[in-house]
């Protein structure tokens, strides 16, 4: 295989198609559209399911379906269709089954914009639904990134019967790149175990998240509880740059990611010793890592493309004594590297003053 | 397989049985009400999977409401939907299932009230699903609420002064509603207050399921229903409500069939 320009939604779509995805249902919202509309094509090329759901709600529902059928099933959406798809994220999890969800991420509150935006962090790391899970949440910083996080995502999504969502805001979406798309897998011959066939020469199967008993509800939270333990001791995954004799590091991810990195690459031409610490797994974040490399710099810079979501994150695992400052910007407004440059300067002279 | 056996006389030995439980259903005890119907309901649908040989073709997907547990009682594959979200979840179980049968069991609340965009498009896309529509004018498993088909007048304990139209507007013909689009093959309303309209019942939701395994489109049948509880109704007075106001309100028929569905048992003459 070799490289092509190939433009993020593209991407994202054809990615999961050569990753086994059997089934997608979908509804237009700008700026993920061109996946439902690569999907509606290339789908029914290939004999797969693809609908057009009357709503967000229905889609999740219908991914609900499948995935109970066990087949590898995705959905995708912006950020005002996400808020809609949460009961469905909530029975998902409660059930325990695999689907893969990407979201082009927009402006909000509310309609907002359909500009660039990382506005869901919260929702989809923290409050994906009600009930105590939490997905697992991929952040690619560029094309090449969204086609192998994607695929990635169906394989957790089936070790570990979870959520697994793919966030990128809208740059990502809509911009084009050179990247290689992985080769075409062969579909399963066979649905796993637990999956909705009928029950044909076996015992019934069921698929619920219904739990009458206070003891076997809280059953399946313990299970879910340790289930999200060994995720977050095994699928943590982040990149860093120039962070080891870094005195600030930049904590972003996504396309802040690219432009702290470009603030970065232009510092370090100039001496200064700043570096990029950038978060892939959004959940499980990076805490352990980034506790670290926060105990050998004197602060932290968050860049956010939102007011300041992940800078919780961050905050609690500096803790007190390392300084962590902020830089957001929102509306779907993407900061430029100089504003980051700014901000990163005004913070090595304020601790060279405060020393 | 415990077998009810009913004594043809006091004399001659137990050798014949003449009735007993579907293999479809499930050995079980159901947390219905007594006199609700429910268990009528449930005993129909799985006689139908047992005449037709589909038990272990069949997919359940259950709804929110007194329904709820009916995974607990048909023998069957089965999954619990969100509020109103069976029309959805079934669509998703078909299309990766294209030859299983796939069936949704719901209420009035569910169906016609918070699921009314499901239901509508999944009817409209001609989605090859069989949806069991138990319409008793209440909401039974919160206990006792207006449900979208309480009747005007009908006093729940969310319109305690008796469903006003200014207020709470008119209740919803599903079965009419249903047949206007043009995926519906069949869409019928039948009652299950006395054993004829018992049989009738039977027969509409064996051709409901004839038109999914001939592939033929959207398949729906009403079924009025009792409620006795949350009416405050002994399981007697339920049944003659359903027949007294129900059924006037609610006219049984044939809203839409499917001339390939025509001649069939239960289709009309």
């Amino acid at each position: 295989m070799s490289k092509q320009l190939l433009k993020g939604n593209v991407a994202f779509a054809e990615a999961a198609i050569r990753a086994g995805c059997e089934a997608y249902f979908g509804y237009p919202i700008t700026p993920q559209t061109e996946l439902l509309e690569h999907m509606s094509r290339r789908m029914i090329e290939l004999n797969r399911v693809f609908l057009q759901a009357e709503s967000e709600v229905a889609a999740i529902n219908m991914v609900y379906g499948a995935a109970a059928s066990g087949v590898r099933v995705m959905t995708s959406s912006s950020s005002p269709g996400i808020s809609l798809m949460q009961e469905g994220f909530s029975y998902i999890a409660g059930s325990q089954v695999p689907a893969v969800i990407i979201d082009v991420m927009r402006g909000g509150p509310g309609l907002g914009n359909i500009q660039p935006s990382q506005s869901d962090y919260n929702q989809v790391t923290k409050t994906a639904g009600h009930g105590d899970f939490h997905p697992i949440v991929l952040a690619p910083a560029n094309v090449q990134e969204a086609i192998d996080l994607t695929v990635l995502a169906f394989d957790l999504a089936d070790k570990y019967l979870t959520l697994v969502f793919v966030v990128a805001d809208g740059a990502i979406g809509q911009m084009m790149e050179p990247a290689e798309l992985p080769p075409m897998r062969e579909l399963p011959f066979e649905r796993p175990s637990w999956a909705l066939t009928g029950a044909f020469n076996r015992e019934r199967n069921l698929v619920n998240s219904l739990y009458m008993g206070v003891e076997g509800l809280e059953e399946l939270n313990f299970k879910l509880q340790a289930k999200l333990a060994q995720i977050q001791r095994e699928e943590v995954r982040y990149e860093t740059q120039f962070v080891e004799d870094a005195e600030v590091v930049l904590v972003a991810f996504g396309t802040a990611a690219r432009v702290a990195q470009t603030a970065v690459q232009r510092l370090r031409r100039q001496g200064l010793k700043v570096g990029l610490f950038r978060p892939i797994t959004l959940w499980p974040f990076p805490e352990d890592a980034l506790a670290e490399v926060s105990e050998r710099s004197k602060a932290l810079l968050v860049v956010e493309m939102n007011a300041g979501q992940m800078l919780h994150d961050v905050r609690l695992v500096a803790g007190i004594h390392t300084p962590v400052k902020f830089l957001g910007r929102m509306g779907g407004r993407i900061p430029l590297p100089e504003e980051v440059e700014h901000e990163t300067v005004a913070l090595l002279e304020q601790l060279a003053v405060a020393v | 397989m415990d077998t009810v056996v009913f004594k043809q006389n006091h004399v001659q030995p137990l050798e014949k049985i003449t009735y007993e439980r579907p293999s479809s259903l499930c050995d079980v005890h159901t947390h219905y009400c007594p006199g609700c119907t429910h268990g009528t309901a449930h005993r129909l649908v799985a006689e139908v999977l047992d005449e037709l040989d589909i038990r272990e073709d069949t997919i359940l997907v259950s709804s929110v409401g007194c329904s709820v547990f009916s995974y607990n009682y048909f023998d069957v594959d089965a999954c619990e939907a969100a509020h109103g979200r069976a029309p959805a979840m079934a669509t998703g179980v078909k299309r990766v299932n294209p030859g299983k049968i796939v069936f949704t069991y719901q209420g009035d609340g569910d169906l016609a009230s918070i699921g009314t965009a499901e239901i509508i498009h999944a009817a409209a896309r001609g989605e090859k699903i069989t949806v069991i529509f138990v319409n008793n004018a209440i909401y039974g498993m919160t206990g006792g609420q207006m449900a979208p088909t309480s009747l005007l007048g009908q006093k729940t304990t969310s319109s305690p002064f008796g469903r006003d139209a200014q207020l709470a507007g008119m209740p919803i013909h599903m079965a009419e509603l249903l047949a206007q689009l043009p995926g519906t093959v069949y869409s019928v309303r039948r009652s299950l207050h006395d054993a004829r309209h018992v049989l009738q019942a039977k027969k509409a939701i064996r051709t409901a399921f004839e038109a999914q395994i001939d592939n033929l489109g959207f398949s729906v049948v009403e079924l009025l229903s009792s409620c006795p509880t949350n009416w405050g109704m002994t399981p007697n007075e339920a049944l003659t409500w359903v027949e007294e106001a129900l059924v006037p309100f609610y006219p049984l028929g044939d809203y839409k069939v499917d001339e390939r569905l025509q001649g069939r048992k239960g289709a009309p003459k």
